[in-house]
């Protein structure tokens, strides 16, 4: 329908050769209309109008046709691994009637005012754009379907599009997308209200699973290309030696013996912020090859001397006790429901559960990387991001361009995982390429990615929980104490934000009578940002481990216990005293906490994870539920332990209730990874610092999971849904349970109750 | 002068001999199918064969490269269809997709070594490459379909 330069495009191998170059039809200015509600379906307010520009349902600003009938769809989200720039242009193609064998999937620049919100993280994709998307395809078909009537000169009631052509149902005359693209380019685009939307049981590909994703061929013959391979005529090879301590900074710096090495171009300082500065560069000194190899060579021959400056104390052991000790006295009170200290007083029995959680690294396996050509006066970026906009936006107050002179071209993201929401190295890209008037890509090393993170927070995690004599929870306390996030963007932030507090503090969802939920303040030394699941990790290890222990304590099934804190099916009020519950930025009438879709998760998994299974010696079982991202999930882990504390992981069974779904087999393959960061994080992970210095390097010190740490099977089930329930996150809501799931299994199979993670030695004898 | 055998093409490198394979390959030859995961054989991410083994191309310097042959994922098979590739498609095996090349490579030096591996040799071998999607086990599923047929 509308043209644009093709460039980057991926699609399924039939069609590799095919192109859509020549006879474009028709270029329309596109002035994005924005998301609204259309007939014919349910609908759902989300909490998409409240991020930065919104969504957007205009198919021209989406969908192009081509005269040989290649339908290209864009992909407007970042692709780190979800599928998501596969599962929405699906969405696009099944509601439109295209055949999937003739889409091609392009991936859009950073233009949310054209796309709407860009940012790919916090498992919004599918909640926020399946509507949308699901608008795109209905528009888009009916203009081709009044296109056809026209052409026929029959009412378009006569005509409907179906496998990528319109059919004139009276006569069986037939004509192709491609034939119809100019004149549908030349229809008016319907207004929303009165947009006509498939019968979900008419659906091709949403909610089927039969679709690969789209890179899927390129993937495994080299071919994908992710922001490591991008590569211009005279493009330089970069690496930057940072300050080893956040807030640091270069002093004096001798080049010499790295102007020696082979390959090594020039030697320079990169400005560094102060800190905090949000995601501007950490600065230090760049090494600039004719190859990575040498730049890396070269900037091991650098001598440097650093300011460390004020984070130069930071010792994380010192730090723990420092957490430690403040969950132990009262904190700020951000949720209060009855009167615990009261109940506590006339409690049976007191059960105490004190917890800890290590920063760690996302280490995503294509470290940091950008390429940056800045040069008369605009900017052009190719990098892997997951918010192409902030970039954009970042890249231009940082080089002193505007908005309009800078671009911001998405590669794949080789994992991303939160890290690449911070575009500090697109930022360092930018940078260099402006100082050196050359294409320049910057390469972070390993060593760089993992001690210069945005690190998942650390923290100490405190439940006592208030029993009667019958062993009824009748009183519940839970400190966090945690570094926030937002001490990444404001000086002095020392307590946790709504959307922090929200994952899995305030939004518990027990029912208990008297509930106090206490956030006691801490100071970061470090940067801290989004890890996948952010602080759902800590807090969910906390409450579910903490289950596990009152069972225990009352004995009880472990199950059973679950079950009964939950309490009967009902949408939890959490009351007046939580002055932002923030549920994941959505509505809370579309997204209520649903206990009876908890209870549901923990049966579901109960029945196909068959608990309460008879296990080898040295095996246990393990369970534990969190909802996150609006999302439920309920885990089993299967744990053997041996005579010498060596640990393997027989089975592991996940339910997921993520609401009406379009790509479950992608749902299955997050889940399935889920298991494997949560065992990483659980087994491994950990960052500690000395001097303000991390202390891990590379994949030795900072161990994450590999196939022989992996569990034997991970079932995935998937809670079957209708449309009535909007769609939910999927991305990262796998994660939590899996560390306490684990946890608990331990203690089921050997009697040792894990309260501090990494689990590392913990279990040896 | 360095020569070595890239993908069944000869090529020349007269620059620093301890340059690790990896660099040379993807920044100087542009095969950017190769990926730089830990700079240290830890990851697995940038394995190639050298003379039909794997190896980690991040610390094989090019003199030990010299006058040996290289295959890289984009030369393991000419229409990318190795039974090994074929079973990454078939069992739907990749999610960002970034540790795949070397996974592959792995997978498909020890099929060529041994052609029935046990569930056991392969969480073994492939334990070198590490995927923090955590694919393993599909990539586990496809080495036995890739071996077996099943």
């Amino acid at each position: 329908m509308f043209q644009y330069r093709v460039e980057n495009v991926s699609r399924r191998g039939v069609l590799q050769g095919l192109g859509i170059t020549a006879g474009l039809v028709l270029a329309v200015p596109v002035m994005s209309r924005r998301g609204m509600a259309a007939t014919g379906m349910a609908t759902y307010k989300t909490g998409a109008d409240k991020m930065p520009h919104g969504t957007v349902n205009d198919p021209r600003a989406f969908v192009a046709i081509a005269p040989d009938g290649i339908v290209t769809i864009i992909a407007s989200r970042s692709e780190m691994g979800t599928g998501v720039r596969t599962s929405l242009p699906m969405i696009v193609a099944d509601e439109m009637n295209a055949d999937w064998g003739r889409v091609q999937v392009k991936q859009a620049d950073a233009d949310e005012a054209k796309y709407g919100n860009q940012d790919t993280d916090g498992s919004r994709s599918t909640r926020h754009f399946l509507i949308p998307m699901r608008q795109v395809g209905a528009a888009a078909r009916m203009m081709l379907e009044a296109a056809a009537a026209k052409q026929w000169g029959v009412p378009v009631s006569e005509v409907k599009a179906d496998n990528h052509e319109v059919i004139h149902t009276p006569t069986g005359r037939k004509l192709g997308y491609g034939d119809l693209a100019t004149a549908a380019a030349a229809e008016p685009v319907p207004d929303p209200s009165q947009l006509q939307m498939k019968d979900p049981k008419d659906f091709r590909y949403i909610g089927k699973g039969k679709v690969s994703i789209v890179d899927l061929h390129d993937i495994t013959v080299g071919k994908a290309m992710y922001g490591i391979d991008t590569r211009l005529p005279g493009m330089k090879y970069a690496v930057i030696a940072r300050p080893p301590v956040v807030g640091g900074k270069v002093v004096s710096f001798d080049p010499t013996d790295a102007m020696k090495v082979s390959g090594v171009e020039k030697v320079m300082e990169v400005k560094g912020w102060p800190w905090p500065s949000k995601f501007q560069p950490l600065g230090g000194v760049a090494v600039i090859a004719r190859n990575t190899g040498a730049a890396i060579k070269g900037r091991d021959a650098l001598k440097i001397v650093w300011d460390d400056g004020a984070n130069a104390h930071y010792d994380s052991a010192v730090y723990r006790r420092e957490l430690e000790e403040a969950a132990r006295k009262p904190g700020l009170v951000v949720r209060n429901n009855g009167d615990v200290d009261a109940a506590m007083k006339s409690a049976d029995k007191i059960v105490v559960g004190e917890y800890y959680l290590p920063h760690f690294a996302h280490a995503p396996m294509e470290p940091p990387v950008a390429t940056a050509n800045v040069a008369d006066g605009k900017a052009e970026i190719w990098a892997p991001v997951q918010s192409p906009q902030g970039t954009l936006d970042d890249a231009a107050k940082t080089l002193g361009l505007k908005p309009e002179d800078v671009t911001v071209h998405v590669t794949l993201l080789g994992g991303g995982f939160g890290r690449k929401s911070k575009c500090d190295y697109a930022l360092e890209a930018a940078i260099i390429s402006q100082a050196i008037g050359a294409p320049v890509r910057v390469q972070w090393t390993r060593e760089d990615d993992i001690q210069h993170d945005f690190y998942h927070t650390v923290s100490a995690e405190r439940i006592e929980a208030g029993l009667d004599k019958n062993g009824k929870v009748i009183a519940w306390r839970h400190r966090s104490v945690a570094p926030t996030i937002m001490s990444t963007f404001k000086a002095g932030a020392n307590h946790e934000a709504p959307f922090e507090l929200g994952m899995g503090l305030v939004d518990l969802p027990f029912d208990i009578q008297n509930i106090r939920c206490e956030n006691p303040a801490a100071e970061a030394h470090t940067r801290i940002g989004w890890f996948r699941s952010v602080s759902n990790i800590p807090h969910a290890f906390a409450v579910q481990t903490m289950v596990s222990e009152i069972a225990h304590a009352t004995g009880r099934d472990p199950k059973d216990m679950l079950l009964e804190l939950i309490g009967p099916a009902r949408l939890v009020d959490v009351g007046p005293s939580v002055k932002d519950l923030w549920d994941y930025g959505e509505p809370i009438s579309s997204y209520p906490i649903d206990a009876g879709r908890l209870r549901k998760v923990v049966e579901l998994v109960a029945e196909k994870g068959e608990w309460g299974r008879q296990v080898p010696k040295g095996h246990g079982l393990g369970i534990a539920v969190h909802r996150s991202f609006v999302s439920y999930v309920a885990t089993i882990v299967e744990v053997a332990v041996d005579s010498k504390g060596k640990m393997t992981i027989p089975r592991v069974d996940t339910a997921i209730d993520c609401g009406i779904y379009v790509n479950p087999e992608r749902i299955q393959s997050q889940i399935e990874g889920a298991a494997i960061m949560g065992l990483s994080l659980a087994k491994y992970g950990e960052i500690t610092f000395k001097h303000g210095r991390a202390m891990q390097k590379n994949f030795d010190t900072f161990q994450v999971g590999r196939m022989s740490d992996s569990p034997m099977v991970t079932n995935v089930h998937i809670m079957p849904a209708t449309w009535a329930v909007p769609p939910s996150g999927v991305g990262e809501p796998g994660v939590p349970p899996f560390a306490p799931a684990l946890c608990n299994a331990i203690f089921a199979a050997t009697g040792k109750r894990i309260r501090h993670l990494p689990i590392g030695k913990q279990l040896e004898v | 002068m360095i020569t070595l055998i890239v993908n069944g093409k000869e090529h020349n490198w007269d620059g620093d001999p301890s340059l690790p394979l990896l660099w040379y390959l993807r920044d100087e030859v542009g095969l950017t199918g190769t990926k730089f995961g830990c700079g240290h054989a830890f990851c697995g991410a940038c394995t190639v064969h050298l003379d039909g083994v794997a190896v980690r191309s991040c610390s094989t310097s090019m003199h030990e490269a010299a006058d040996r042959h290289i295959t890289t994922i984009e030369g393991l098979d000419p229409a990318g269809n190795h039974p090994v590739q074929k079973a990454w498609r078939e069992v739907n095996v990749p999610q960002c997709g970034y540790c795949q090349s070397g996974q592959i490579m792995q997978a498909s030096a020890l099929i060529r070594q041994n052609p029935h591996p046990t569930t056991e040799e392969i969480r073994e071998t492939m334990a070198g490459n590490i995927c923090r999607c955590g694919c393993y086990q599909r990539i586990e599923a496809a080495v036995r379909l890739a071996a077996t047929g099943a």
